[in-house]
This record gives C-alpha cells, sequence and structure tokens, in this order.
C-alpha cells in the first residue's frame, strides 16, 4: 500500500556474503557407484567398436542387404512417428485438458504397451489385424487390406510400441504449459480448435519435438513386436534391429556391422535434434 | 461466429452498458455482487486480496460460470444459470487485460494485436493493418516485430491493452493492470492507461487493490470485502465518507462506527465521543490522523475527547511519525518529528491522546445506495 512510505526505517539491505563454494572431496560412496554406471553403460559400446571388423567395412557397408534393412528401418521410424504424433498429440491433449468420467483409466491404458513385453504386443496385434483377428478378417474381406507381414505391419507395431514415450512427454508439456494462454486466446474470440493450434501447440512444441525424438528412437529399436506382428522378409519387414539378430546366428562380424549403423544412426540424429529443440530455452 | 468489428450502435440512453448480478458460492467463500457500467464509463472494483475481485472478472470474461444471478451486456444475457444461457467466452464481446498480460510468447507485438481482429474475421492483411494502428496510438510503431520477451514491463503492458482494445470491446475488463510495474514506469503508464479508458467508448471495469490505480483511473468506486459491495460511489464522496475500516484505511483516516444522541456518539460501551455536529441514530465518526494530537499528561483546556492510550506501533509516513494507538479506541495519530522527541516516545508508553470536536465529521451509517453489512 503506498499510504506507509518509508524509506528511512527500511533496513539497507547488507552486501551477501560471498557464497561458500563446495570445495568438500566428493564422497566415494557416491563416486564409485557413478563411475561404475558410466561404465556399464559405455563398456558394450566400446566392444562393439573394438571388434569391428575395421579393414573389411567399407565392403560390407555396401552390401546390398545393409542399405536396404537401413532404409527400411529410417522409412517405418519416421512413419511410426508421424502416426504417432497424428493420434497421440491430440490423446495427450484429451488426457491433460478435458476431465472426462474413466480418464484415469484411459491414462493407465495408454501407458500399458510401456510395460508390456513387446513380444506380448505383437501377439496382441496379431489377434486383432490378423487375417483371423477381430478386425483383420473383416479388412481382408471388405477392403482386401493385409497388414500382418507387410511393411504397414511394421509401422503399426512401431507405433504400438513407441506411442506412450510420445503421449507421456505430449502430456506433461501440456500440464505444465499455462493454460491461462489458453483462457486469454478465449477472450480475443479463438474458440478451442484454433486456441489449440494457434497458442497450445506454438508453447508446448519443444515438448512435442522431445517426445517425438524419443517416440523415434523407441521405434527404431523396435525388434519384439514387429519381428512378431510382421515377421522377418528382407526388403520389407525385415529392420535393422531384426537384421541385427539374425545375422547374428550366422555371421558375427555382419551383425557387428550392422550394431554399428544402427548405434552411428540413431546418435547422429539424436544428437543433432537435441541440439535444436531439446535444449533450447 | 461474432461479426466482424463493427461500431456499435450508441446504446439507449439510460440503460446500462453492463447490467450484472454476480453470484459465485464456494462453500466457504461467496461472492454476490450487484455491477452496472454505463457506455464510456471506467468503474473500479476495489479491495483486498481475497475479496472476490478477480472471481468477478472471470464470470464477466466467462472463464468461470455463474450460480446463480445474471450478466448482461449491451442488451444480451450472456450468462444466466436460471434460463440456461450461456454465452462462451470466445462469443462474448469483451476485451481482457490480464494480471501479467499473457502476451502470446511465440508471436511479435504485432501478431499478438492482431490475434483478436483475425479471430472477427478479418484476412491476416486487415488485421495487421487494425494491430498495426493499435500499436501506433500506443506509440509503440517501432517495437511492432519484437517480442514479448524483447519487451519491457511498460511496454508489454501497452501491447496487452492495445490487443484487448482492437477488437473494439463492449466491455473493456482488467485485472491489475498496473500491479506488475515497478514504482516509476507505473506512474507514466497510468497516465496513459488513463487516456486510452477515457476514449474508450464501451465500458470498463478495472479491478484493482491499489486506491490510487482507482482513484485516477475510474469515474466510479465499488469496493468489495467478502465477495460484498462494501461502498460505491466517486471517489470524492468515498474519501470523504468511508463505510468501513478498510475503505478508512484507504483513505488515510480513523473510522468508527457508533450510535449518535445529540452531540455525544457512544463509540463502545465504555466510550463516546463529542462531535460538532448534531446526529441521532447509527452513524460513522471519521476523523483524519493528524487531528489527534498526543500529550504526555492529560491536558486542560478545550479539546472535548481526551482518553488515555498507549502506544502500540510507529512508523515514518512522510515528513511525519505515524503513531498506532491501542486504549478505549484504536486510532492512529500523525505527529511530528519534534513533538515526538518532546514526547520521548516509545512502544508500551501511556499518552494521553485527545481530538477536537470540530475535527471529527459524523454521517449517518445507513443512507440509500450502500449496503452496510
Amino acid at each position: 500500500m503506498p499510504l506507509l512510505d518509508d524509506p528511512v526505517a527500511r533496513p539497507v539491505p547488507a552486501a551477501p556474503p560471498p557464497r561458500p563454494r563446495r570445495t568438500g572431496r566428493i564422497p566415494v560412496a557416491l563416486l564409485l557407484p557413478a563411475a561404475l554406471g558410466l561404465l556399464f553403460l559405455v563398456l558394450p559400446l566400446v566392444g562393439l567398436l573394438v571388434r569391428a571388423p575395421w579393414t573389411t567395412l567399407p565392403q560390407r557397408l555396401t552390401e546390398p542387404g545393409v542399405l536396404t534393412a537401413l532404409r527400411l528401418s529410417l522409412q517405418t521410424a519416421t512413419l511410426a512417428t508421424l502416426l504417432c504424433l497424428l493420434l497421440g498429440v491430440p490423446l495427450a491433449w484429451l488426457l491433460a485438458r478435458v476431465d472426462f468420467p474413466g480418464r484415469r483409466v484411459v491414462r493407465a491404458l495408454v501407458t500399458v504397451p510401456l510395460v508390456l513385453p513387446p513380444v506380448v504386443g505383437g501377439v496382441a496385434l496379431l489377434l486383432v489385424f490378423g487375417r483371423r483377428g477381430l478386425l483383420g478378417g473383416w479388412l481382408d474381406s471388405t477392403f482386401g487390406i493385409t497388414l500382418p507381414f507387410t511393411t504397414t505391419g511394421v509401422v503399426l507395431a512401431e507405433a504400438f510400441v513407441a506411442m506412450p514415450f510420445l503421449i507421456i512427454a505430449v502430456e506433461g508439456a501440456l500440464r505444465g504449459a499455462d493454460t491461462r494462454y489458453e483462457e486469454a486466446a478465449a477472450t480475443l474470440g479463438a474458440n478451442r480448435w484454433t486456441t489449440f493450434t494457434h497458442v497450445t501447440l506454438p508453447l508446448v512444441a519443444p515438448g512435442i519435438a522431445a517426445g517425438a525424438v524419443l517416440c523415434w528412437a523407441r521405434a527404431l529399436g523396435e525388434f519384439g513386436a514387429t519381428i512378431t506382428f510382421a515377421g522377418n522378409f528382407p526388403g520389407r519387414t525385415q529392420t535393422m534391429p531384426i537384421a541385427v539378430y539374425l545375422a547374428l546366428e550366422t555371421d558375427l562380424e555382419a551383425a557387428i556391422v550392422l550394431s554399428l549403423i544402427l548405434l552411428t544412426v540413431s546418435v547422429a540424429i539424436l544428437a543433432s535434434l537435441r541440439d535444436r529443440w531439446i535444449t533450447s530455452p | 461466429m461474432t461479426a466482424p468489428i463493427v461500431t456499435r450502435d450508441e446504446p439507449v440512453a439510460g440503460t446500462p452498458m453492463l447490467d450484472a448480478r454476480l453470484v459465485v458460492d464456494r462453500g466457504a467463500f461467496r461472492l454476490d455482487l450487484a455491477l452496472r457500467i454505463s457506455a464510456g464509463e471506467v468503474v473500479a472494483l476495489l479491495g483486498p486480496n481475497g475479496a472476490g475481485k478477480t472471481t468477478a472478472l472471470r464470470t464477466l470474461a466467462g472463464l468461470t460460470p455463474l450460480h446463480d444471478g445474471y450478466v448482461t451486456l449491451d442488451g444480451q444475457d450472456l450468462d444466466r444459470p436460471d434460463l440456461s444461457r450461456w454465452t462462451a467466452t470466445e462469443r462474448r464481446p469483451i476485451g481482457v487485460v490480464f494480471q501479467d498480460y499473457l502476451l502470446f510468447p511465440h508471436l511479435t507485438a504485432l501478431d499478438n494485436v492482431a490475434f483478436g481482429p483475425r479471430r472477427h474475421g478479418l484476412d491476416r492483411q486487415r488485421a495487421r493493418a487494425v494491430a498495426s494502428d493499435w500499436l501506433g496510438r500506443m506509440g509503440l510503431a517501432e517495437h511492432a516485430r519484437r517480442k514479448p520477451r524483447q519487451l519491457s514491463g511498460g511496454q508489454a503492458q501497452r501491447v496487452a491493452l492495445a490487443r484487448a482494445l482492437a477488437v473494439n470491446p463492449a466491455l473493456l475488463l482488467l485485472d491489475e493492470p498496473l500491479a506488475a510495474l515497478d514504482a516509476r514506469t507505473r506512474l507514466d503508464t497510468r497516465a496513459q492507461l488513463q487516456r486510452h479508458l477515457a476514449a474508450h467508448p464501451g465500458a470498463t471495469l478495472l479491478v484493482t487493490h491499489d486506491p490510487l490505480d482507482a482513484l485516477v483511473l475510474a469515474d466510479r468506486l465499488v469496493i468489495v470485502e467478502q465477495g460484498r459491495v462494501v461502498q460505491e460511489g466517486d471517489a470524492a464522496t468515498i474519501t470523504a465518507q468511508p463505510r468501513t475500516d478498510y475503505v478508512a484505511r484507504l483513505v488515510g483516516l480513523n473510522l468508527h462506527r457508533g450510535r449518535a444522541d445529540g452531540h455525544t456518539v457512544r463509540v463502545n460501551a465504555d466510550f463516546s465521543l463529542t462531535s460538532g455536529d448534531r446526529h441521532d441514530g447509527e452513524v460513522f465518526v471519521a476523523y483524519p490522523p493528524s487531528a489527534v494530537a498526543l500529550y504526555p499528561r492529560r491536558p486542560d483546556g478545550s479539546p472535548r475527547n481526551v482518553w488515555p492510550a498507549t502506544i502500540t506501533g510507529i512508523q515514518r509516513h512522510g515528513d511525519n511519525l505515524r503513531v498506532q494507538l491501542g486504549g478505549p479506541i484504536d486510532v492512529v495519530a500523525d505527529i511530528t518529528p519534534a513533538a515526538a522527541a518532546h514526547l520521548h516516545l516509545g512502544a508500551g508508553q501511556p499518552l494521553w491522546a485527545a481530538v477536537k470536536a470540530t475535527e471529527t465529521r459524523v454521517y449517518p451509517a445507513a443512507p440509500g445506495g450502500s449496503h452496510p453489512e
């Protein structure tokens, strides 16, 4: 209240004492497990690099099967991410903004694929979209669409496993966003759809990007659901992880090369996106 | 969809632009207040924190639904629970300046202001032309391409005002529009705000807890405490005749309620004040802190109102000291530092306080137009 203006009696703030720097030694009880943890995460990657057949690498890289699997992996992971964005962002918005009965149940259901073993997810997909599945039969007889053991099937399997990552990230971003901006948009005449596209989406764009990156990485590495639902047809459903697994049985060096490629591609893409999106303020 | 921006017809004389009775029941807290604002009029809703001011504003904006009552703006029922009438926020002809402005951080100042006109049906180019015009009026033409985080507090406030006004609202709502500014910026911004509010043809409701904002910006003050209107009127009436302790503190007066019998006003069971004028019945007695004189011993001579008091607090107040006194009645007194030195003031010290009868102002406690509780 400006009625009492009191410049004299107000205590003059003393200069703050210099903040004591934490110069004490780092406790061994924390340092040791931390170092072990780092080692545990990095050592297998080092193993890959050490055992890589560097001399024959150029030849192996140009083998047609390798590039086909890589291209298929990148294509399906990207398509799966787009599918997840298309369906997952609206679902995340619903969970974050609309108070409907059974919201907690829906939220729990959304996270089920996260804890489900991917192979089980593949089986479940087969039971629904398989030729004799709940929807698969109808899709086949009505539209002639077959999903299992096709490239589309790969995309579906990857999206099924990866979508929860996107939904959880986007819902978190939406909950963290200040809903008063949406109220301000409403007072300016924006309906809920316009508010969503013109205000909400730009505000949570970094969260959506982070979710999409996580989702894409998960889709790229997907193995269990894919091999169960889509099988292993080179050029059609044989993605990199499946190629690695199969190569392991016959040709260890080929498996190492494929693993190296997968590692390089995912690290490169994640790093570039991370700089661009995730660390932005 | 809402009609494009058009000039509204002049309202019929005598009917207020806004006519509302706002009832929101939250169990422990109940808001129940009536508001009428004419076109071109600026009304300040003034009250302490938690009085329900912001809730009232939100009901008018359609961000909080009414439980009872009605909101009629420009002849249309926007919210009327008993008739199940409801107009969503985005269809109300309103503009809101929020407390911390809520400028969209991803849009430039220009696009923030153009947002409303665009939603009201203008194409991008025309909406930007309208926005550019408004920014020019606010003296912000050269800041049009800046993002909100590149604007100072005062500039952001003006962009927020331009954004709210750019849709030609029938009702402009401002929620503590100056609270986020530092003291110096506030002075300039308040003067500009006054100019823009005076030019606004629609009704304006200003929510504030700062009496200075209310007195400078508003034509009429409505004072709310605990969800109820406790006093309303123009600035002169309210500053001269406060009706609650809160209002008295705002305008810097001592205030007592009592029962008058001629020149005597019984304030409580043990204490009466003598007044200059004759009155009967329930009255208020008001007098400024400067009218209270302090003495180390019981004074002889003229003052009729003399009582023993103890000091409960001392603060600087301008060039003087403001002394809080306990005793048969709680009052504040303003004394000069010289007088203070003479009295050897200290907390808990007994003194004698005196007020001349001619310095008191006595007025009836229940006149028409106010709602004493």
